[in-house]
């Protein structure tokens, strides 16, 4: 808690006074490919997914968050807390559904995102060393985390590859103009 | 760690006759953690051997009260006692941390009278001590006594609005929040007697489960002199924590691990059966918490 609250302080003071020296003069993208694998289960349910980013010193940033937002009640929320890493990292502090962030749950296969920094829920990106997390939990079933780390600014044609083991397959980002 | 599992299923082997009579009071929430506008908990309450199995006698619901993130006063729903524990529901619907409590004081003591030693009935509270000594009383000792039982649940961020001490009894007071704890990791916590730190309380944490395992695997902590003690959780997992004053009781004097308890002494020796109380009655105070350990 306490370490949470100093990186809240400090963080948001540094973001903001990098992010906008450091503007890039063309906006500049994430590429995000996301496969969520086909399961022969007997109770299949779509997981929820978080994707986040965070760098050290700094606030966790919310890119995506897929889950059954349209449920009466808000029901759909109250398994948000079993995307547990995302959960304490940046979900509890959000405000839900939020604009650009919430998403529905996908099906199995290849998923594509982008974001844009300086824009949406990337916002402005000071250089560093980054990880983009991707957290996958399912209705009666299981739950897994991928990493990626990247440096920003990143390096023309970098790429960044891993692999989930049971709740995610592949997972690539890539980063354009 | 390793080590002190290795001591602490030494130490249980010693004190298994001593803890069979520790009958362990603990409300066991089914969430600590949870998301959403609108939410409930449902709690187990019991007094057992083993936590945290319901297996020797419900614990009472009627003075479980519930501090809610803001600062008012909830409530307990659906309470019902059965054989062997006790259930109740809490609603949450403000964002933050919640606390649920039983927290009880009383006096005891004794007096003289016609030559005869009487003792103060059971249940007697501070206000009400003047109308239970009877005229002609003589040589009235008391003391007080202060029992916290609480867990905390929280909807949405963890809050610490409602930590703000009383100043009665043992109190913990946390510097990491109690529902933002993972295993692996360190978490502090404060302990306050009548407000003041808690300088050398022996805490006890023993992890949930303990009828699938042969040691106790329990951490005896003491408080620093600021009444501050530092646990690393093991494994993810519901862990029960007591601390208690003045009633040979588990993590305090004359309890196991406490001073002059078993756990006190060297590693192998005999344990000494703790002395008969003699003198004045001394001051109570016991502390029980359940928290959660998530995994990372």
């Amino acid at each position: 808690m306490q370490i949470r609250y100093r990186l809240a302080l400090t963080g948001t003071a540094a973001l903001g006074a990098v992010g906008t020296l450091a503007a890039p003069a063309t906006a500049q993208t994430l590429n995000l490919s996301v496969a969520i694998p086909r399961l022969s289960v007997a109770e299949y349910h779509r997981p929820y997914v978080a994707i986040w980013i965070e760098k050290e010193g700094a606030t966790p940033r919310s890119l995506s968050v897929w889950y059954d937002y349209d449920m009466k009640n808000g029901e759909g929320t109250k398994w948000l807390r079993d995307v547990r890493q995302w959960w304490r990292a940046s979900g509890r502090a959000l405000k839900l559904p939020a604009d650009g962030v919430t998403g529905a749950t996908k099906a199995p296969g290849d998923h594509k995102l982008s974001f844009t920094a300086g824009k949406g829920p990337l916002g402005a990106l000071g250089p560093g060393n980054y990880t983009l997390f991707i957290e996958a939990a399912r209705e009666v079933g299981g739950r897994e985390v991928v990493r990626l780390p990247f440096a920003w600014p990143p390096k023309p044609g970098a790429t960044v590859k891993a692999q989930g083991s049971t709740e995610l397959g592949a997972v690539a980002l890539t980063f354009g103009k | 760690m390793k080590a002190t599992y290795l001591i602490a299923g030494a130490l249980a082997a010693l004190m298994l006759p001593a803890t069979a009579q520790a009958h362990r009071q603990w409300m066991l929430p089914s969430s600590t953690t949870l998301s959403g506008d609108d939410s409930w908990v449902t709690v187990d309450a019991a007094i057992s051997n083993d936590v945290f199995y319901f297996e020797h006698f419900p614990m009472a619901t009627d003075g479980i009260a519930v501090t809610e993130p803001d600062g008012s006063t909830g409530t307990i729903e659906n309470a019902a006692k059965g054989r062997y524990r006790s259930t109740f529901d809490v609603h949450l619907t403000k964002p933050g941390t919640y606390r649920i409590a039983n927290v009880s004081t009383g006096v005891m003591g004794s007096y003289m009278l016609n030559g005869k030693q009487e003792r103060l009935p059971r249940g007697t509270t501070k206000d009400k001590l003047a109308s239970v000594i009877p005229a002609g009383a003589t040589d009235v000792q008391t003391a007080e006594m202060s029992n916290r039982n609480e867990i905390f649940v929280t909807l949405g961020a963890p809050t610490t609005t409602i930590f703000k001490p009383t100043g009665t009894g043992i109190e913990m007071v946390p510097v990491t929040h109690p529902n933002d704890l993972v295993s692996g990791e360190a978490a502090t916590f404060q302990f306050l007697l009548d407000g003041k730190p808690a300088a050398d309380l022996k805490v006890t944490v023993i992890p949930g489960g303990i009828r699938y395992r042969d040691a106790l695997g329990q951490m005896d902590l003491t408080a620093d002199k600021d009444g501050k003690v530092v646990v690393t959780w093991p494994e993810p997992g519901m862990y029960w924590v007591n601390a208690s004053i003045g009633g040979g009781r588990e993590g305090g004097p004359g309890g196991p691990g406490g001073m002059g308890g078993p756990g006190a002494g060297a590693l192998g020796a005999a344990p000494t059966p703790p002395a008969r109380p003699a003198g004045p009655p001394q001051r109570r105070a016991a502390y029980v918490s359940t928290l959660e350990v998530l995994a990372p």
